[in-house]
């Protein structure tokens, strides 16, 4: 397939100007009451030797604020390419907080400040020249709730090719979007009607569809599946497995069962009292298998026991 | 059953996070819209201090204690006690008829019953004042070949009615409905809980609503022009049988004659009714913030 | 929403008081018949008041209406002392004011609701959306003094003579007068006027566009810009014609600032530099000083005509706020 040159210069950079790939910036120290142990041991053991090249994401002590409250301390992990990485724990526990600071979601919300870095392909994400909008183009992102634009289901698809200058080829791209969102053969006869025709889970896998239609490098899902049912709930699983390798995945889920089944390595985030207040923080990261069958923290055991059991 | 489709790696993730492709003509696209917006924002502000400058520099030459207190020539007092007159009479109409409409609206209309009623209080908002002035005029005016501050009041009623009854209704849906269910469920009759729950509880905003439309009906001039504009100003007039002196019809009056002094004057009675104006717009601003807060809470 | 505990015992108190006796019982039904007739009785009475407004307006301008019929907005003269009444200079004044207050106003005020909803931070907010209101609370007749005296003569000084100079060759842009006095002027007090009222009302539509769908246009490496057009503007396109029709509506009957600045003109003429006049402003006007019985009813016509215009701009106005969704169809 005829990728568009236009949009993005596929040479490697060997130019240009100086870029600090790793740079590491500290913004303010954590607060005074809340130095914890070593939080995730997997990561714990293995940040900061350098850029491991299959990392897409590494995050160094990050932790989030909106205003004085402390939403998240102290979560260090790296995300590697083309996995799908599951985050899971109780509500709260700020899961959905740490995905939505990686294509910078949260900037919009007042009062918002993160600590830490979050480094993106060696990037730091929060970096002073970087630019949002070419973060989310790179880092897509599917909502709880659907949220399909109120227009007809092609322009769903096709509105952000158009705006980023991929015209030519638009509707192969639209079809092949669908296709790969698994939802071409039942909407192929109605592209023109309106999306909000669409059933619930229909409408979760065009915003899928929309997402991996600009190709994004990452695909962030934020408990894609909460509002569904368990059929149009299969769906989605089915097409998460399907978009493994193509995508690097990272899937919110308060579904253990979820996660177990589409993810190759699963953090578990709960909350943690740190000083006075329960914050969320990251307790355990490491293969799937590990965290549902022997999970080495006390914590993970019993929140996967619970649900389980 | 899901095609797979390889594709191609379309860019290099690995680049820095600075604009690709054609990000920066379309933030330029994106920046010059939100120029746009902006400059709007700017200009009507701009228009705002404009107005308010010339009115406040023009105007405090003429105000005095004696502008204020005193009848023609010097002063504007009766012109200030006739518009106080004539809002009084319109309000004092317009208040209980807007409530009850209002609480019509929220408690008593069913579905098919709101949607005409809510469009009769459109409709009437949007009626030029100059139509209800002819109203007035043919109603009251003409039969009795007198102008009369009540009926300028009448007028201003009816402009009135819909901006309390809209104002009140906001109120009202703000009142919580599980306290309304909570008194049904008990087996309260429903004028009951209007009156001891539902009215005191929008009470904060039945008021502010009033007080919006007095600072609209304060400006109004054209029922002014046709009902009370032939009345003298020298001394102090309080029947509104009769035709009162008011603030804005003398203004009208002021800025058909080309004549400075009477400019000045006219600035001066501008500062003094915009000074009102603003005042019961900004208390009652005040007001509506915090009887919102106490029904939200 | 939670109900709170005083209200929760006041109803307690009312319901055991309730319990005691049948008398109780018929005088609650009682009340209740009476307190919904009486609130009924307040609708009914203002739908009455908007019949006899038509029925008088119609009934005054009837010997106007027999006379003239249609063709009083055809005949070009306006000569009360010749007893000759032709509205059609009024109409166009009419027309050409209000369309200029609608196509400059609207652009401009529509650009304040997107600043205010989604581009302006809330502090930002907080101060400029009450600075717009004021200016909607700024009475008429205030306007049209400023108009007349400052904001006049600064457009005839600078503004007519450069549109004159670079667009002359187009009739409308006609060779200006001195005293400021124009139908160009009277459509500017108008922009000024709808502005506020176009702006704060679309600013409310598009604070209701849910952030969700804002959400995800911007996840896929969209600008702020494109967000608002492709997804914010689209979905609100019917709120913002009821607005705009709302600030028509406003324009067209604006009797007063009008009559300040217009100049009070009768004839029927397309040049926007010269004087002119409105229906509604001929009758502020002309009103207090009707030298005949047909003066009178000619006003009472144009009244009728704007009643007409009116109502029908505002029914449009909820008919379009309805047919495509509440809140301009944000969720539709």
């Amino acid at each position: 397939m005829s990728i568009d040159d236009q949009t993005f210069d596929p040479r490697p950079q060997t130019n240009g100007r100086p870029q600090a790939p790793n740079r590491v910036r500290i913004r303010t120290e954590p607060l005074p009451g809340a130095i914890g142990a070593p939080a995730a041991t997997e990561s714990a053991a293995e940040s900061h030797v350098h850029i491991a090249p299959d990392a897409v994401f590494e995050a160094d002590k990050v932790g989030i604020f909106y205003g004085r409250k402390q939403a998240l301390i102290d979560v260090s992990m790296r995300i590697r390419r083309g996995q799908v990485t599951a985050l899971i724990g109780p509500s709260g526990c700020g899961k959905t907080t740490f995905l939505r600071s990686l294509n910078r979601m949260n900037d919009s919300i007042p009062g918002f400040r993160i600590d830490g870095s979050i480094n993106y392909h060696g990037h730091d994400i929060y970096g002073s020249n970087v630019d949002t909008v070419e973060v989310r183009r790179r880092i897509g992102m599917v909502f709880q709730k659907p949220n399909p634009f109120p227009k007809s289901i092609y322009d769903n698809i096709a509105w952000a090719p158009r705006n980023l200058g991929m015209r030519s080829g638009l509707k192969e791209r639209v079809e092949k979007a669908l296709r790969g969102a698994a939802l071409w053969d039942e909407v192929k006869d109605r592209l023109k009607d309106s999306a909000l025709g669409l059933s619930g889970g229909q409408q979760q896998r065009l915003c899928i569809a929309r997402a991996i239609a600009i190709e994004p490098d990452v695909l962030l899902l934020d408990e894609p599946a909460s509002a569904l049912d368990p059929i149009a709930t299969g769906a989605i699983e089915d097409l998460i497995h399907s978009l493994k390798g193509r995508f690097t995945i990272v899937i919110v889920t308060h579904n253990m069962q979820q996660a177990a089944r589409v993810a190759d390595r699963t953090a578990f985030f709960s909350l943690e009292t740190r000083g006075e207040k329960p914050i969320g923080t990251l307790i355990e990261f490491d293969e799937t298998e590990k965290i549902f069958g022997a999970p080495r923290d006390p914590r993970t055991r019993d929140y996967v026991m619970g649900r389980f059991g | 059953m899901i095609v797979r489709h390889k594709i191609a790696e379309p860019f290099d993730p690995t680049r820095p996070l600075t604009p690709t492709g054609n990000l920066r003509r379309r933030h330029l696209v994106s920046r010059f819209a939100q120029g746009v917006a902006i400059a709007a924002a700017i200009a009507a502000v701009a228009v705002l201090v404009i107005v308010i400058w010339a009115v406040v520099s023009h105007g405090i030459k003429a105000i005095s204690w004696d502008f204020i207190t005193k009848g023609e020539p010097e002063g504007i007092g009766p012109n200030l006690v006739g518009t106080a007159i004539i809002v009084g009479i319109g309000t004092l109409i317009a208040a209980p008829i807007g409530v009850l409409i209002a609480l019509f609206l929220s408690e008593y209309a069913g579905r098919r019953a709101t949607r005409p009623v809510q469009l009769l209080m459109d409709v009437m908002n949007g009626l030029p004042s100059i139509i209800i002035a002819v109203f007035v005029y043919i109603l009251i005016v003409e039969p009795t070949k007198q102008q009369s501050g009540l009926a300028a009041g009448i007028a201003l009623s009816i402009i009135a009615v819909p901006l309390i009854a809209r104002g009140t209704q906001e109120v009202l849906r703000l009142v919580p409905a599980a306290q309304r269910e909570a008194a049904d469920a008990l087996g309260v009759a429903r004028w009951r809980s209007v009156l001891t729950i539902i009215l005191p509880a929008a009470l904060g905003g039945i008021v502010t609503a009033t007080l919006l439309s007095v600072a609209r009906a304060a400006g109004e001039t054209a029922p002014m022009i046709l009902l009370s504009s032939l009345a003298k100003a020298d001394t102090y007039q309080f029947n509104p049988l009769k035709e009162l002196p008011n603030v804005p019809v003398k203004i009208f009056q002021l800025s058909e004659e080309a004549n400075p002094e009477g400019f000045t004057k006219a600035w001066g009675l501008s500062l003094v009714l915009i000074a009102i104006i603003l005042a019961l717009g900004l208390g009652s601003r005040a007001l509506l913030n915090r009887s919102k807060r106490k029904l939200t809470r | 929403m939670s109900a709170t505990p005083p209200a929760g015992t006041a109803s307690l108190k009312l319901a055991r008081s309730n319990r005691q006796s049948p008398a109780r019982k018929r005088a609650d039904r009682l009340g209740d018949v009476s307190l919904r007739l009486i609130c009924l009785g307040a609708a009914l009475l203002a739908a009455l008041v908007l019949v006899l407004i038509a029925k008088e307006v119609f009934e005054g301008a009837q010997p106007a209406i027999s006379k003239y019929g249609f063709s009083f907005l055809t005949n070009t003269e306006w000569a009360p002392p010749l007893e000759k009444f032709g509205g059609e200079g009024l109409v166009l004044g009419t027309l050409i004011t209000s369309a200029m207050a609608i196509f400059i106003g609207a652009p401009v005020a529509i650009s304040i609701g997107i600043f205010l909803a989604l581009l302006a931070p809330a502090g930002v907010r907080n101060v400029i959306s009450p600075l717009v209101e004021m200016l909607a609370a700024i009475p008429s007749v205030i306007l049209g003094f400023w108009g007349l005296i400052v904001f006049g003569p600064f457009v005839a000084g600078t503004i007519e003579p450069f549109l004159h100079k670079t667009l002359g060759f187009i009739p409308l842009f006609g060779s200006p007068q001195t005293t400021g006095a124009s139908v160009f002027t009277a459509g500017l007090i108008l922009t000024i006027m709808v502005i506020p009222i176009i702006a704060s009302v679309t600013r409310d539509l598009f604070m209701a566009v849910p952030r969700e769908l804002q959400d995800g246009a911007a996840a896929l490496g969209s600008t702020r810009w494109e967000v608002i057009r492709g997804v914010v503007l689209p979905t609100t396109v019917s709120g913002m014609i009821a607005a705009t029709l709302l600030g028509l509506g406003r324009a067209l009957g604006e009797a007063i600032a009008v009559s300040q600045v217009i100049g009070g003109a009768t004839e029927s003429h397309l040049s926007l530099f010269k004087t002119g006049g409105t229906l509604a402003s001929i009758i502020a006007l002309q009103f207090p000083s009707a030298i005949s019985a047909l003066h009178y009813a000619s006003l009472y016509y144009c009244a009728a005509i704007l009643l007409v215009i009116g109502v029908a701009s505002n029914l449009l106005a909820s008919w379009v706020g309805m047919r495509f969704g509440a809140a301009g169809g944000a969720m539709r």
